[in-house]
């Protein structure tokens, strides 16, 4: 009963501005996709279109492997999740959840024992004859998620459901969409710009900027393997370097900066400049320097962030740099003002584009 | 109308717009047309209507011109039409009507809306809405009963001592309008509280307690912070109280006395005792461009627009 | 705010509300006066004479039920036309916004006796224009009410239009992903939660017809209302029938004003409840 979705060259213009910018993705039925990006990247219009509340200028939409071209929202088998929920504040929950049959024509026993089975599914059995405003946050969005099953969609489709929780019910939240999502084995589409929920939802996470899809990939893909230079920053920190390229050979290249010569992967260029990327954790410090792409550096602020330990350093040519150790005692934290070696493995850095952008 | 048809489809559009549509056209905008192509016309029996005699003229404003009347001002003795008398006068003591019923309300709607306990508000809001929900006819009939010659006011003034025979005021002490502007200002003076008190409430009481510490006197803190708040309120209130005030019939018929002539008497003796119907629309027409050019006035005066107004 | 210009403050409301209440006491005690006049002084002893009396008066009671009448219809009218403008006005936007607005708020501010008359001669007008005599285009209490409901349809799209704007546009949305028809979204959805405002717009509304003497006083033709009547009797010479009159209407008010602050206080500690009762939820997520 779930399906999947292809967009195919699906634009959107509104006026003048190009929202969409030839996204191709196909969504495998029982997927949980995730399409993460910054607010006005178009995430949230591709997901107006696959519910069929704006018609593409461009492209084709399907799902199912059907066209719904012309498809008014209420004849799709698509059930969105708003931002705020959108429940119903004068009906009562069972009557929320039971809408989607309400106007289907099901008599009104076979709904509420719907809702009832509905809200034991979402954990809430007691909620029934309640109001809206008697909920808190976190059962509201339960509500909104049994009443959205209740039309047995084959695509839910979620706009930043848990953006206005709390961090501790967020994280509780999370888990528990994703419990929901594999019970039922609806396809689910997820918007949202916290790259911690995307990564950890999804099975697959598109990230978008600027009206284009960046990268599609799993999660640890999209984190370790990033395209380009804004999915490398969206979904984490790095420190980046700008320099030449030599000797590319063998999807490896060598790379002159002011700040040294280091060797690092060389990613799809496609023409265009590339930077030096790598992640602060994959940073390593050492007292002596290491065989290869090593920076001395004097260290700075050492920030205490729980979990690891940020140590922020400048190189003797001035270059700022990141790395982040473990906080699970196995090295010595420097001290403020300590002369050091950064250095990183040339396997986990890459030379990547900017972004993938018009023009 | 696109927006519309997403939201609501077209079948219900089409029963909105045609609503608004039959409102629009046939209740506001075709009769205001009808009244400004009669006001042209000849006051003629039934059977010569399409006539010969039938033609478009400007003698129904000339009327308002006709029967001069000796008026005088500071000392000095002027003729003036008589209708252009009761259009002179009726617009003046409406603007007085408009600054007493001001100044009643604006300490009010403070209290209302800074001062009063939030517990007891409502309670008096309900307390203050009781007599607008009486009619204003009513309204004006009790002041007809505390105003009569023999009656309560005059009885309480004589056993205070204040004076010693009892005042026909519905003739006027100071003026013929006396009454009038009395009675008005009681029958008004809610439509200006309730905006002013309503604009008062949107400011945040922050900034009053912020000019306050910052060493600003009481005055300054109105002058300054309140009033220049509650703008759009206090023009609004004004603009309904002078609309009220001169397009009142009802309170100058039952309580203004016989040498006091308000406008739209005049324009109701045309109408009704004259059955002139076009040259009632003509003094119509009048009276309408007097409203238009008082709210642009008030707009322009307070800086406010029209949706600001209609709150 | 010092203690005494507090005090001061407090007065002043209580001044205020007995410069109120006073004339009103004032008219209805005058019901119960056995004199000719309506009048409190002399008092000549109490009388419940001028209550048979009003309920004896004939026309009198012919013109309460015309208001009656009046009022109903001007509800009638009014209430859908002033809720489709406000749904109208609020979906649509740009340049014709303005416009379209400044035509519905427009009949607020026209003066009464001016849509009165106007009223008047465009039926008339059309009347003779078709050539036709029908009871329509004569003055008459049908024109009172379309004239009416001119400028009382603006206060109903004014009321619903603020409830309006307070109303989530995404629920709408919501409902017709869930498979609602758009009939079944206004129903279900944006009626019920424009219910209130109309209710109380239906309210203002029939209040409003009630009272309105100008628009109906060019109108009416040969009838009566009873604002009309009232007027009609003040300028003929008075008895205190209409004292007993407006002593029943403020009885009536006060117990209206009665019924709706008991509404408005249970259905404020209901909402405080659930309020309470969603915090506690939240609380034990945690």
């Amino acid at each position: 009963m779930s399906a999947g979705i292809d967009l195919e060259n699906v634009c959107c213009d509104f006026g003048t501005f190009r929202a969409v910018d030839n996204a191709n993705v196909s969504i495998r039925p029982g997927e949980f996709f995730s399409f993460l990006g910054p607010s006005g990247c178009g995430k949230t219009t591709i997901l107006r279109m696959v519910s069929g509340f704006i018609e593409p200028t461009q492209g084709t939409i399907r799902i199912g492997g059907k066209d719904v071209k012309g498809t008014r929202p209420n004849q799709r088998p698509t059930a969105l999740i708003f931002q705020n929920l959108a429940l119903f504040p004068l009906m009562p929950i069972w009557e929320n959840i039971a809408f989607g049959l309400e106007v289907r024509g099901v008599d009104k026993a076979t709904r509420r024992r719907r809702a009832e089975e509905l809200l034991k599914l979402v954990d809430l059995p007691d909620a029934a004859d309640k109001m809206v405003s008697q909920l808190s946050g976190g059962q509201k969005q339960r509500v909104a998620i049994a009443r959205a099953l209740a039309v047995e969609p084959s695509v839910m489709l979620l706009d930043e459901p848990l953006s206005a929780l709390d961090l501790k019910l967020r994280q509780h939240m999370r888990a528990e969409l994703r419990a929901i999502q594999k019970r039922t084995g609806v396809t689910f589409i997820y918007i949202t710009h916290d790259q911690g929920e995307a990564l950890a939802m999804s099975d697959r996470v598109g990230v978008m900027s600027q009206g284009r899809i960046q990268q599609i990939a799993d999660p640890r893909e999209i984190y370790n393997n990033p395209v380009n230079g804004f999915v490398a920053s969206f979904v984490g920190e790095n420190n980046i370097f700008q320099g030449e390229i030599q000797n590319p050979s063998g999807g490896m290249a060598r790379y002159v900066t002011p700040h040294g010569t280091f060797r690092a992967r060389l990613g799809d260029l496609g023409g265009m400049p590339g930077k030096l990327y790598v992640r602060p954790e994959h940073t390593l410090i050492s007292a002596t320097p290491a065989e290869e792409n090593s920076i001395p550096v004097t260290v700075g602020d050492v920030s205490f962030e729980g979990s690891f330990i940020a140590i922020h350093a400048t190189s003797d040519t001035g270059a700022h740099l990141t790395a982040e150790i473990r906080n699970d005692g196995s090295a010595t934290v420097p001290e403020r003002g300590a002369k050091l070696y950064m250095s990183f493995a040339p396997e986990r850095a890459a030379i990547l584009p900017d972004a993938n952008v018009r023009g | 109308m696109e927006n519309l048809i997403r939201r609501y489809g077209r079948g219900l559009t089409g029963i909105f717009v045609l609503l608004v549509g039959f409102w629009l056209l046939m209740l506001v905008i075709l009769p205001n047309f009808a009244m400004f192509e009669q006001s042209f016309r000849p006051y003629l029996p039934v059977t010569e209507i399409g006539g010969p005699r039938d033609v478009y003229s400007l003698n129904n404003y000339a009327k308002f011109f006709d029967a001069p009347v000796e008026w005088s001002l500071f000392g000095i003795t002027l003729m003036v039409p008589v209708h252009v008398l009761s259009f002179l006068q009726t617009i003046f003591y409406s603007a007085l009507c408009t600054v007493i019923a001001l100044i009643l309300s604006y300490p009010l709607a403070f209290y209302l809306a800074k001062i009063a306990s939030p517990q007891s508000l409502p309670t008096l809001l309900l307390l203050l809405f009781i007599p607008l929900w009486v009619s204003e006819a009513l309204r004006a009939f009790a002041w007809y009963v505390i105003l009569t010659f023999n009656g309560p006011l005059n009885q309480l003034l004589m056993w205070l001592g204040l004076i010693d025979q009892a005042i026909r005021w519905q003739q006027g002490v100071l003026t013929n309008f006396d009454a009038i502007v009395i009675v008005m200002v009681y029958c008004y003076v809610l439509f200006m509280l309730l905006p002013i008190y309503t604009s008062i409430q949107s400011l945040d009481t922050n900034q009053i307690e912020a000019a306050e510490d910052l060493g600003a006197p009481w005055w300054r803190t109105h002058l300054r912070v309140v009033i220049p708040h509650a703008k759009p309120g206090i023009a609004s209130g004004c603009v309904m109280v002078f609309m009220l005030s001169a397009g009142s019939l009802l309170v100058p018929t039952v309580v203004g006395s016989t040498r006091a002539n308000w406008f739209p008497q005049t324009i109701y003796t045309w109408f009704n005792d004259s059955q002139d119907w076009q040259t009632g629309a003509a003094y119509s027409m009048i009276f309408l461009l007097l409203c238009i050019v008082f709210v642009i006035l008030m707009l322009r005066l307070f800086r406010v627009s029209l949706s600001d107004i209609a709150k | 705010m010092t203690p005494s210009r507090r005090f001061l403050a407090h007065f002043y409301m209580a001044l205020f509300v007995i410069y109120l209440m006073l004339p009103l006491v004032v008219m209805a005690g005058a019901a119960f006066n056995d004199s000719k006049l309506p009048t409190i002084v002399p008092w000549k002893g109490f009388t419940l004479d001028w209550f048979s009396a009003l309920f004896a008066d004939g026309r009198m009671w012919r013109a309460f039920l015309n208001s009656i009448l009046v009022a109903l219809a001007v509800v009638a009218l009014a209430v859908p036309i002033g809720t489709a403008a406000a749904i109208v006005i609020n979906a649509i936007s740009g340049k014709w916004r303005a416009t379209l607005y400044g035509f519905m708020v427009a009949p607020v501010l026209a003066p009464g006796l001016v849509i009165g008359i106007s009223t008047v001669l465009f039926w008339n007008s059309l009347g003779n224009t078709v050539g036709s005599d029908f009871i329509l285009f004569r003055p008459g209490l049908h024109l009172s009410t379309l004239g009416q409901v001119s400028f009382i349809s603006a206060y109903v799209m004014l009321l619903v239009l603020a409830r309006l704007q307070s109303f989530d546009p995404g629920l709408e949305e919501a409902a017709l992903d869930l498979g609602a028809s758009h009939a079944q979204v206004l129903r279900r959805i944006l009626l019920p939660h424009l219910y209130p405002a109309m209710g109380a717009s239906a309210a203002v509304a029939f209040f409003q017809s009630l009272e309105n003497f100008n628009v109906t006083l060019f109108t009416r033709g040969g009838a009566d209302t009873l604002t009309v009547y009232v007027f009609s009797k003040v300028r003929a010479g008075i008895t205190p029938t209409i004292n007993a009159l407006a002593f029943l209407l403020i009885c009536v008010t006060l117990v209206l004003a009665l019924v709706y602050e008991m509404k408005r206080r249970r259905k404020a500690r209901i909402e405080a409840e659930r309020a309470a009762e969603a915090r506690r939820a939240e609380a034990a997520m945690l």
